[in-house]
């Protein structure tokens, strides 16, 4: 490909980034006593004391302080920190494992409407019907990407999917009697932080897998960890490496063998919509991130959503209650053996709703290529990458790859937290560094289908212009970010957490 | 409506610097047998305009909050005025198509914002530290539990009823895999009657209770410490403006629902888990947490710290499998409780109990409606009505209101009534008046 030359769109942003050099002033700096925003309505409503409304034992003896600014200091404040901040709509973010795609603007506007947000979770179901409509149809087309028979939306976060499914896994088990003796969950190496925790907080212990030579699970490895007290095994797939596991189906079969189930940790979902199923692959458990692959934005950190999807034969044990259909209308309805809710209410409903409005837009035509072109624009990068970066696992990959600066950090003292630093410089998000913890030096690439040929070459140029570079110049960097390099270690050795703990 | 940006030319050129010729060979490590024939049984994608005419569709099915159907319920989700500043600045989008902090060099506006949030919330609660956020309430007080289990060692959990009851279950759903003893604390005329002997981890009480009680806090403080069990405190952020706060009651954890300030109604998500403790705790401390530090030029930075505690280096020896939190909400949460700054949330919290007062009294004055309990409440309140509470709820949706919250059977059933700031006089007179009509 020779891309037309002409910037690079969506990508190579330095030259106008972020702004502000010199601190932001917190709030509680801005403060000037008796300065006031708030404003309320008018309600009629007696105007008693505080003395008179609440016994004097219960009443603070002052009030709780807050911040003293004018609703244009707010904004100011606010605006200028936002300036601080790079964000998928400034630039590429290549942010491996986390898929920071564009989110398309309609999303935000579909679930921007007074019918949705201004629902009360409580209200009778009389009253909700058009929220249980949506949940159900969004839940129907999860389960059709997914090949599973039913799904519950509650859970907020893929790690909390990631609990819901193991507690999932005990019920089964423990339906069969079996919740004493299935002690075990098998975990690849390979895997995110969140697995084995959640492995640990779902009561079972961890037992790692090794990978092989080529990044997958290990066969005769896993055949020697297999036995029946083992509950089940959590694959992300393809891995974290961005590998497909192609012995899936062997995999399958060795662990329903031994009747331990599979989980499907959906981090990686967005590589194959419409291409291979969860389900096909014998998984029994299925979480999404609907954040990373159905484009629900990722909020500086949240909120996201991961609802978990099972087959016919868990679906008695999901979380309750869940909107089902029964004749004209929705009803709550608890499962027969729920292991009951893992939310407040129902989950983040909004962001559930954006997610079917992405679907929507999409169409079932549209999510095949997403994941093409994910794919595509992975294959393409790590194409151009390779000979410059150390690419460990060195064949096709799905939708990222996983490069390494071990020969740079060798030849020139270049690490890959020097890359990644490098890259912020040149206007770019960082790469995943250090993760998975298979790979030394590991640099986790995942470009996503929403950037442009044109970004992706801007984006392999900067990267092999800083392989070229100096480790000890590249120690400096980044220059251009509001703050430089930061002492991760003072904050931890004097930790100042408030405002107040100064 | 497609988000892919690649022409067909680009797309075969770039197959071309693959030596490809076709996108499926992408795919070539997916064993042809299980590839999905025929493709998704999804429907072909929508125009924009057509994706807004189906959730139209959706809105139109729902009867929202409003005029129309005026708000007297709580519960756990409370119906706020929310000032445009909101809007406007938390939603732009730094804020909201950026990720975890994991680069704070460009990071610093969201791991500022996090900084004055997690100020904001030790200010209210008169905690030390708290995190970035969890997921809601309910999952602030498991990971609230969890940290008190682990920092005693007894897994014996009190758990008063006045604890929300959903956030209860979720308590219960966890304690599955944690092990945990929950032990259920009943009320005694609205509020909490602990044992006095015993040997639990956690002592769990809510102030405001579920049914709106203000609830002893100082007392649950001294029996936790005669007892050995760190004290875990529900508090609500609103009430926070008038009551003295956990922390200074003796709270060793408190938690709460960050939705009055900032998040819609929305079904009941996204909202946002506060989480904080004392300082001695900080090392348990679930989830994210910002401190400040400078850079290499001595100026003031922000960070993301102590991250040996989280999932991703400790893995199977987390005490929390949290990841990510609600730093959106968060941000929300930060621009609306500074905009009311101090003498705003002091006034909001005042309003709030106004009109709970002057609501419950005129609630009280119809014939047959009792107090669930004679205890002082503050923003909400529960009465006991002469015919069940969700039938007084489904007709007094045909009457434009949404009466409030119908009380399950631990409680002996009643209703459940919040009033906010937004509520006028005429709304609350008109809303007894349409009481005494439906309950007759």
């Amino acid at each position: 490909m020779q891309p037309e030359r002409r910037g690079a769109p969506g990508g190579r942003a330095t030259s106008a980034p972020l702004m502000g050099r010199e601190a932001e002033p917190t709030l509680f700096e801005l403060s000037s006593p008796g300065r006031v925003a708030a404003n309320f309505r008018s309600t009629g409503v007696p105007e008693w004391t505080a003395e008179e409304l609440v016994p004097a034992s219960h009443l603070r003896a002052e009030p709780a302080p807050v911040a003293e600014v004018s609703e244009r200091d707010l904004v100011a404040h606010m605006t200028r920190l936002s300036s601080r901040q790079f964000s998928v709509d400034l630039g590429a973010y290549p942010l491996g494992s986390c898929t920071m795609k564009y989110n398309p603007k309609l999303c935000d506007d579909a679930v921007a409407r007074a019918g949705l947000a201004n629902v009360h979770p409580a209200a009778p179901p009389s009253l909700t019907q058009g929220w249980m409509a949506l949940l159900a149809d969004l839940e129907t087309a999860l389960c059709r990407i997914t090949g599973m028979a039913a799904a519950t939306l509650q859970p907020p976060a893929g790690a909390a999917g990631e609990l819901t499914g193991l507690l999932l896994m005990r019920a089964f088990h423990g339906a069969a009697g079996e919740d004493a003796k299935r002690r075990r969950v098998l975990i690849p190496d390979s895997a995110h932080g969140t697995n084995p925790a959640s492995v640990t907080l779902g009561g079972y212990e961890v037992t790692q897998v090794p990978s092989d030579d080529r990044g997958c699970v290990d066969l005769d490895a896993l055949a020697a960890r297999l036995d029946d007290d083992v509950a089940g095994i959590m694959l992300t797939n393809p891995n974290t490496l961005g590998l497909f596991e192609e012995d899936i189906v062997a995999i399958a079969g060795a662990v329903h063998d031994v009747g331990g189930l599979l989980y499907y940790d959906g981090a990686n979902l967005n590589a194959i919509l419409g291409v291979v199923r969860p389900g096909d692959m014998g998984f029994d458990i299925v979480h999404m991130n609907l954040h990373k692959t159905f484009a629900v934005p990722h909020g500086g950190g949240g909120p996201g959503a991961g609802p978990v999807a099972v087959t016919e034969r868990l679906a008695p044990y999901l979380p309750g209650p869940r909107p089902v259909r029964t004749g004209e209308a929705y009803e709550w309805v608890e499962p027969e053996r729920s292991i009951g809710r893992v939310h407040s209410w129902h989950g983040n409903a909004l962001a559930l709703a954006r997610a079917w409005s992405y679907i929507l837009a999409n169409g079932g035509d549209g999510l095949r290529q997403v994941s093409d072109a994910a794919v595509l624009n992975a294959n393409w990068l790590r194409n151009r990458l390779h000979g410059t970066y150390d690419i460990p696992y060195d064949r096709p990959c799905m939708h990222e790859f996983v490069a390494s600066a071990t020969n740079l950090k060798r030849a020139r003292g270049l690490r890959a937290l020097d890359v990644a630093k490098r890259l912020l410089e040149e206007g770019f998000h960082a790469p995943t560094v250090y993760f998975p913890l298979v790979v030394d030096e590991a640099l986790m690439i995942e470009p996503t289908e929403t950037e442009s040929p044109q970004t992706l070459e801007a984006l392999a140029d900067a990267l092999l212009r800083i392989a070229e570079g100096d480790g000890e110049d590249a120690h400096h960097a980044p220059r251009t970010s509001p703050v430089g390099r930061v002492d991760e270690a003072r904050a931890a050795r004097q930790l100042i957490p408030t405002w107040d703990a100064r | 409506m497609h988000f892919v940006p690649h022409t067909d030319a680009e797309i075969t050129a770039m197959l071309a610097d693959l030596g490809l010729s076709s996108v499926d060979e992408l795919f070539a490590a997916v064993p042809a047998a299980l590839r999905l024939a025929g493709g998704l049984d999804i429907e072909p994608g929508l125009a924009e305009a057509d994706v807004a005419g189906r959730f139209d569709d959706y809105a139109a099915r729902n009867r929202p909050v409003g005029r129309d159907l005026v708000c007297f319920a709580g519960a756990g989700a409370y119906d706020h005025d929310i000032p445009s500043v909101v809007g406007r600045l938390a939603f732009r989008s730094e804020f909201v198509t950026s990720y975890t902090p994991y680069q704070p060099e460009v990071a610093q506006g969201v791991l500022q914002a996090l900084f004055e949030y997690q100020t904001l919330v030790t200010r209210l609660y008169g905690t030390d530290v708290a995190n970035a956020s969890l997921y809601d309430g309910a999952s602030a007080l498991v990971e609230g539990v969890n940290l008190a289990v682990a920092a005693t060692g007894r897994q014996e959990v009190w758990l008063s009823r006045g604890v929300h009851p959903q956030w209860r279950a979720v308590v219960a759903t966890m304690a599955v895999g944690t092990g945990h003893r929950l032990v259920d604390i009943g009320l005694d005329d609205g509020l909490t009657a602990f044992p006095t002997g015993g040997s639990p981890g956690a002592v769990v009480v809510q102030n405001p209770n579920y049914l709106g009680c203000l609830e002893d806090v100082g007392a649950a403080g001294e029996l936790a410490r005669r007892l050995g069990a760190l004290l875990v405190v529900v508090a609500d952020p609103v009430s926070a403006g008038l009551l003295a706060s956990p922390g200074s009651l003796g709270a060793d954890v408190v938690v709460g629902e960050g939705q009055p300030f900032g998040a819609p109604l929305s079904l009941g998500g996204p909202y946002l888990g506060l989480f904080s403790c004392r300082k001695e705790h900080v090392r348990r401390l679930p989830g994210r947490l910002v401190g400040e530090t400078v850079d290499t030029e001595g100026r003031r930075a922000y960070v993301t710290t102590l991250r040996t505690r989280e999932q991703d280096i400790r893995r199977e020896k987390a005490s929390s499998n949290v990841c990510t939190n609600q730093t959106l909400m968060a941000v929300c949460f930060l621009v609306h409780l500074g905009w009311l700054g101090t003498t705003g949330l002091r006034e909001l919290a005042l309003r709030c109990a106004r009109g709970t007062r002057y609501c419950r009294e005129a609630l009280l004055a119809v014939d047959g409606v009792e107090p669930v309990a004679a205890a002082p409440t503050l923003r909400e309140f529960a009465v006991r009505t002469p015919i069940a509470a969700e039938v007084v709820v489904d007709r007094m949706a045909e009457e434009g209101f949404l009466a409030g919250v119908a009380l399950g059977g631990e409680y002996g059933g009643g209703l459940l009534v919040a009033v906010t700031e937004k509520r006028a006089r005429a709304e609350i007179d008109a809303y007894a008046a349409a009481f005494e009509k439906v309950v007759r």
